[in-house]
């Protein structure tokens, strides 16, 4: 697609400034610092011009014009701010003011609110009127979703954002004129996907979300920039933090600055479920067996416990003597310490994760090309997307946005291949409908075996569907082909190299959940180094790591409870993972196995520990985090949790007790303390100027044994294809990483990835502890997720 | 089926076939129907098309835009399908003319449709009828069914190689989609809403395709403008202003109803010698000169004007649609702007805040007003409130709710004053009827 680049020059009060042909007067202003007061133009949506707060002057024009549906032409000589536009704007507040039930002090929107705003720069401060206000009851739409109607001005910003952007079409108008009013198109109720979008762009407090209103002001809370922990897409979320009894409490997510990756764009769970964090059921103190029965301990029996029983394992077993299972939902250094601790202290390469794709798979195919790797970014404007499996409506939310948005506003064209009707369907140029079994046959009909079609056209999508899907395809040149889980193994393979012989083809691989990629990256495999690097090539990282590696490949996490089931494994050590309830381990199945577990919650897998240490969540502590599309971001603690602490730590104080050098895991010590932003109050969007001058002046900070940055530094250092910005990455921004290209990836057993099949409102193990996830389960299922398990 | 009226001043060409029974095909046929159509066929569209412009035919749905230049702006060529539609949702206040050619004469309206559209290469038109003229539709369906039996409309019409469709539809009573392109969306199925123009609907129009929309007056005029040649119409009004229009003449007047007259017909013969002067012998207090949205004439005023586009717009104001509204002597002119805002509240569409808003408080303040609840500040607060919506609006309703309130409280401001400090009102000798709005 050729940008217009075309420039014209005209005069706003005065001064001249230019944009390209095309652009709308309000955006040319605003991006040459003149701002256009508006409610309802939004960038992105549909144009409306019925707020008429954007009207300007231009010359030769009878009327007063909108400056929102005016595009710019050269020559053209407006008057943005003049007493004739001022008293028209003031005029518009007035009326609207007039039934405005004024209820600021007692608003969620007080404080951040457009109409007071707007308000204060015209002073429409004295009334007109004498009329009563018109008055009509708050409604409860949804569990999240409140309508307070007299705050309402009509903007229509909820309607277009949940028609246009989601394609949900939940909201409408009903009535006319004054009666006018914002209604749910399903009556009384919203049938909808609860992303909330609609809350968060309402310029005043007339949509209020469930999980916030009344809980704050908004001066009252810290603003933290982060990553979501959900699912695989990474988005980046502003958590409003209050102080709370027990450290701290998040009452609202969004990306109002649209600082991030996803724009303003957030789904209910980046929204919404983040309040597991103040959930009843976490552990507030580690938990150690005695008698049979898990009972409250002091961190160091806790920490002794598992020292002493480590120590003896080791002695007696050896590194076989231990399984080790990550987690995709904690931080890149904290996996990467993992493996470290796993390799270097235990001794053993039985080391494994939830795998949900074939990421290993991935990286081999695309060895030696990382710029075939697709960022997110990439689906914002690349002509045509090529989807294969997966469901992003439900498992990449953000990514179903992207490619609705890349259709509606650049005429992308979408391919879907899936054995499923997706709702994405609605927006694809051509689909394939094809048998759950038939992935593999397709890759191979686009490969051009044209004796696989018969298979493939299972009445859904015919054949010659699916030839004259395969010869457009041919067409495109600049194709970003992203596939789920259904692609992996041998397909994957050929697909990529399908893909190789066409320039401009680019390729995701959709894993589930928030860190899924980073535990990959991080070398969370039996086989596999950080970087997917394997065993035999362990150069660097044996050098690095001074102690003698374990050479064979461990065993996988199947293995490994089988073992532990079968009294083979004398110990276990699980960081924010569940595998047992996945496998459907039973209390007292697991036989001489002694398991410790970090987590949050006394999970099924907890229940059967012999240690649990309570865990920071990942809104409680810094790092980075890897998107499943390789795409790099800072996390950033938004305050303690008393009584639990970072995963990191915890791994570092066991080795600790059980006599290892701190420094040989974290290579801290040298150069200034400094943290990653936090202490210094840099909020949502805003760079961290001060850790970004001390990166350029090349001072290191770290000096605590539990700092992530140590970490990272080291994992910059050794990690194939982490060699990203320093800088932009402090500032907040998203950089590429390039394991898939840069590493060498492996073949593995395709039967060992399990993907999650999260929905919307589910998200594994942690979903069930989300109060506002659950309420939505159940309007929408009538049932909520138990988080009681049976212990013993 | 309304009473007809008629004077001797008239010149009938629209109204040629009123009560003669010509929605009957049979009888429109014998009366000359569809002989413009075969004469259209076998003329070239550019020659149709300056057949309008020479007829000096001017948009009767109030606006008074030239239809013929209307016309050619539409693309010769076109991706998407052109359409007809003609704009029968005659809501105007005062405003009755519509009504009475879709009852008396609707085959006019179906053969102006087909001229049309050779004229400017459509093969489809709409005819939109107003929700409230529900009754009309069975005689339009009535004519539209007679046509395509007799081959004039469907499948190789006349006997030629054109196929032309014309379908009806009704609103759902809406004065808003009076508008053209709010008309357009409500066709489509959508809320009766207004959309941004450019691009007018002569490019993109209907479901995207360029389309003409005429009002129902102007496209019946356009089967006697092809028979008579455009010339010869154009010679019945002022220059530039071709032709008569149907005036709808109401209010305090001996001899209310539709007449036919030629453009430029002076408003002191129409009110007093066509419309027999006003009852009782009283005196002449205000005159809507077409539809409540136009500047309402002192007597004065009314006294030294000729109806036709040119003279209004020389002073500012404006012809409208024909709807000529008498008010005598007795008339509270507070109480009839409070009437006429009522009416632009209840059907303000509500999609942008001046009107939405603007309307509504003026209606409030109005009413409170004429109870006896003003205050000083509340004249000049309806003068702002209506300044705030003209020219202001997104479409033209704002402008039309505050052109008639703002020329009263500036022509009859004293009547305000006289309302003032909790008087009951000095000019309630009237009770006025108060339809119940739909």
């Amino acid at each position: 697609m050729v940008e217009n680049t075309q420039l014209v020059s005209l005069t706003v009060d005065g001064k001249k400034i230019s944009a390209p042909a095309g652009t709308l007067l309000i955006d040319a202003c605003k991006a040459s610092g003149i701002e256009i007061p508006s409610f309802c133009y939004y960038p992105g949506l549909s144009l409306q011009a019925a707020c008429r707060m954007c009207v300007v002057r231009i010359d030769k024009m009878p009327k007063l014009q909108t400056a929102c549906t005016v595009p710019v032409a050269e020559g053209m000589v407006v008057t943005s701010e003049s007493d004739e536009v001022r008293q028209a704007r003031k005029a518009t507040i007035e009326i609207l003011l007039g039934n405005h039930p004024l209820d600021c002090p007692v608003c969620d929107a007080g404080g951040e609110c457009e109409l007071q705003d707007m308000t204060f720069t015209y002073g429409a401060a004295e009334s007109r009127f004498m009329e009563a206000k018109a008055h009509k009851e708050e409604q409860q739409w949804s569990p999240v979703v409140f309508f307070d109607r007299p705050r309402c001005i009509l903007c229509y910003r909820c309607v277009r954002v949940c028609g246009e952007v989601m394609d949900v079409w939940a909201l409408g108008v009903q009535n006319r004129g004054v009666n006018s009013v914002i209604a749910p198109n399903m009556g009384d109720h919203l049938e909808c996907e609860e992303c909330g979008q609609c809350i968060d762009i309402c310029p005043v407090g007339a949509l209020t979300s469930g999980a916030y209103r009344y809980k704050t002001r908004p001066w009252e809370m810290n603003h933290v920039g982060t990553v979501c922990t959900h699912c695989g897409d990474g988005c980046k979320t502003t958590l409003g933090v209050r102080r709370a009894d027990n450290g701290m409490e998040i009452v609202r997510g969004d990306n109002r600055d649209k600082s991030g990756i996803n724009g303003d764009f957030l789904c209910i769970k980046g929204r919404y479920a983040f309040d597991f964090q103040q959930h009843p059921d976490r552990l507030k103190q580690p938990l150690v067996r005695k008698d049979g029965k898990l009972k409250p301990a002091t961190w160091d029996e806790a920490f002794d416990t598992i020292a002493k029983r480590f120590n003896a394992i080791r002695e007696q077993h050896g590194g076989a003597g231990f399984g080790v299972i990550g987690s995709t939902r904690t931080t890149n250094e904290e996996n990467y310490l993992l493996q470290k601790f796993a390799r270097s202290v235990l001794g053993t390469n039985n080391i494994d994760h939830h795998r949900t794709a074939d990421y290993p798979a991935f990286a081999a195919a695309l060895a030696g090309k990382p710029e075939m790797a697709a960022s997110l970014r990439d689906f914002e404007k690349t002509p045509a997307i090529l989807l294969i499996g997966n469901d992003p409506t439900h498992q990449h939310p953000m990514l179903a946005t992207a490619i609705r948005n890349n259709v509606r506003l650049h005429g992308a064209k979408l391919f879907i291949v899936n054995h499923e009707g997706l709702k994405l369907r609605r927006q694809s140029k051509a689909y394939a409908h094809i048998p759950k079994d038939g992935y593999g046959k397709f890759i191979a009909f686009l490969g051009g075996d044209d004796a696989v079609a018969s298979a493939l056209a299972n009445g859904h999508t015919n054949r010659e569907q699916l030839m004259a899907m395969r010869e457009m395809l041919r067409g495109e040149h600049q194709l970003v082909i992203v596939f789920g889980a259904e692609v992996r193994g041998k397909d994957l393979e050929t697909l990529v190299k399908l893909g190789m012989s066409h320039t401009g083809v680019k390729f995701a691989c959709l894993g589930d959940y928030a860190n899924s990629r980073g535990a990959a990256d991080m070398g969370l495999y039996p086989d596999l180094l950080p970087g997917f690097t394997p065993l035999a090539d362990a150069g660097d990282f044996a050098a690095e790591y001074g102690a003698s590696l374990p050479k064979s490949a461990g065993m996988d996490l199947e293995k490994m409870v089988d073992a532990a089931k079968a009294g083979k494994l004398p110990a276990m050590f699980v960081v924010g993972a569940n595998p047992m309830a996945r496998y459907n381990v039973q209390l007292g199945e697991l036989k001489n196995c002694f398991l410790v577990v970090q987590d949050m919650f006394l999970t099924e897998t907890a229940a059967m520990a012999d240690v649990v240490l309570p865990a920071a969540n990942a809104y409680e502590k810094s790092g980075t985090m890897t998107n499943t599309y390789g795409d790099l971001q800072i996390v950033r603690p938004a305050g303690d949790f008393a009584g639990a602490k970072p995963d990191l730590e915890l791994i570092v104080r066991i080795a600790d007790r059980m006599g290892v050098a701190p420094q040989s895991l974290v290579p801290f010590g040298r150069g200034t303390r400094a943290d990653m932003g936090q202490s210094r109050g840099a909020q949502s969007g805003e760079a961290d100027r001060h850790a970004i001058w001390m990166v350029a002046q090349g001072i290191e900070p770290k000096v605590s044994p539990f700092d992530p940055q140590a970490l990272l530094d080291e994992i910059q250092r050794l990690v194939p294809g982490y060699g990203f910005s320093r800088l932009n990455l402090f500032a907040g921004n998203d950089v590429p990483t390039h394991t898939a290209g840069k590493g060498k990836g492996a073949h593995q057993d395709p039967e060992l990835i399990w993907p999650a099949n999260d929905t919307l409102f589910t998200s594994g193990t942690l979903g069930r502890y989300s109060n506002t996830l659950n309420s939505v389960v159940e309007a929408h299922e009538g049932k909520r997720y138990p988080t009681q398990v049976e212990t013993d | 089926m309304a009473d007809l009226v008629q004077h001797p001043d008239e010149v009938r060409v629209i109204s040629q076939r009123f009560g003669k029974g010509a929605a009957g095909i049979e009888t429109y046929l014998a009366l000359g129907g569809y002989q413009s159509l075969r004469k259209a066929l076998g003329m070239k569209p550019d020659e149709i098309i300056n057949e309008v412009k020479t007829s000096a035919l001017r948009g009767r749905g109030g606006a008074g835009f030239p239809t013929g230049m209307k016309w050619s702006f539409v693309p010769k060529e076109s991706a998407k399908p052109k359409y007809i539609l003609v704009n029968g949702d005659e809501s105007e206040p005062g405003t009755c003319k519509d009504r009475l050619i879709l009852e008396h004469d609707p085959h006019a309206v179906i053969e102006g449709v087909l001229i049309a559209g050779l004229a400017v290469g459509a093969r489809q038109g709409f005819i939109y009828v107003r929700g409230e003229y529900r009754y009309l539709v069975d005689i339009l369906r009535k004519a539209l069914d007679e046509a395509r039996a007799k081959g004039f409309v469907g499948k190789k019409i006349c006997g030629s190689d054109v196929d032309f469709e014309v379908y009806w539809h009704t609103g759902a009573g809406a004065y808003e989609v009076g508008e053209e392109s709010a008309l357009m969306e409500s066709l489509e199925g959508k809320r009766g809403i207004p959309r941004i123009r450019p691009p007018f609907p002569a490019v993109v129009g209907l479901w995207g395709g360029p389309t003409v929309i005429n009002n129902v007056e102007t496209i019946a005029a356009i089967p006697h403008i092809i028979e008579m040649g455009g010339a010869k119409y154009a010679s019945y009004g002022p220059p530039k202003n071709g032709g008569t229009r149907l005036f709808c003449l109401s209010g305090h007047v001996n001899k209310p109803g539709v007449y036919e007259l030629p453009l430029g017909y002076p408003m002191k013969k129409l009110i007093y010698e066509v419309g027999g002067g006003i009852p009782g012998g009283k005196k002449l207090k205000a005159v809507v000169p077409g539809g409540s949205s136009t500047f309402l004439l002192t007597p004065d005023e009314a006294d030294g004007i000729n109806c036709d586009f040119d003279s209004f717009s020389a002073r500012g104001e404006f012809l409208g649609s024909g709807g000529v509204v008498v008010l005598d002597e007795d008339t509270c002119m507070v109480n009839f702007a409070l009437r006429i805002m009522k009416f632009y509240q209840h059907e303000s569409c509500g999609w942008c805040i001046p009107c939405r808003e603007g309307t509504d408080w003026l209606k409030k303040t109005l009413t409170r007003f004429h109870a006896g609840g003003g205050v000083d500040k509340d004249i000049d607060n309806i003068l702002y409130l209506s300044q705030n919506m003209l020219g202001r609006t997104f479409c033209p309703l704002g402008d039309a709710a505050a052109i008639p309130t703002m020329s009263i409280v500036k022509k009859w401001r004293n009547e305000f004053e006289d309302h003032l400090h909790g008087k009951p009102c000095p000019y309630e000798s009237r009770v006025w009827p108060e339809p119940a709005l739909a």
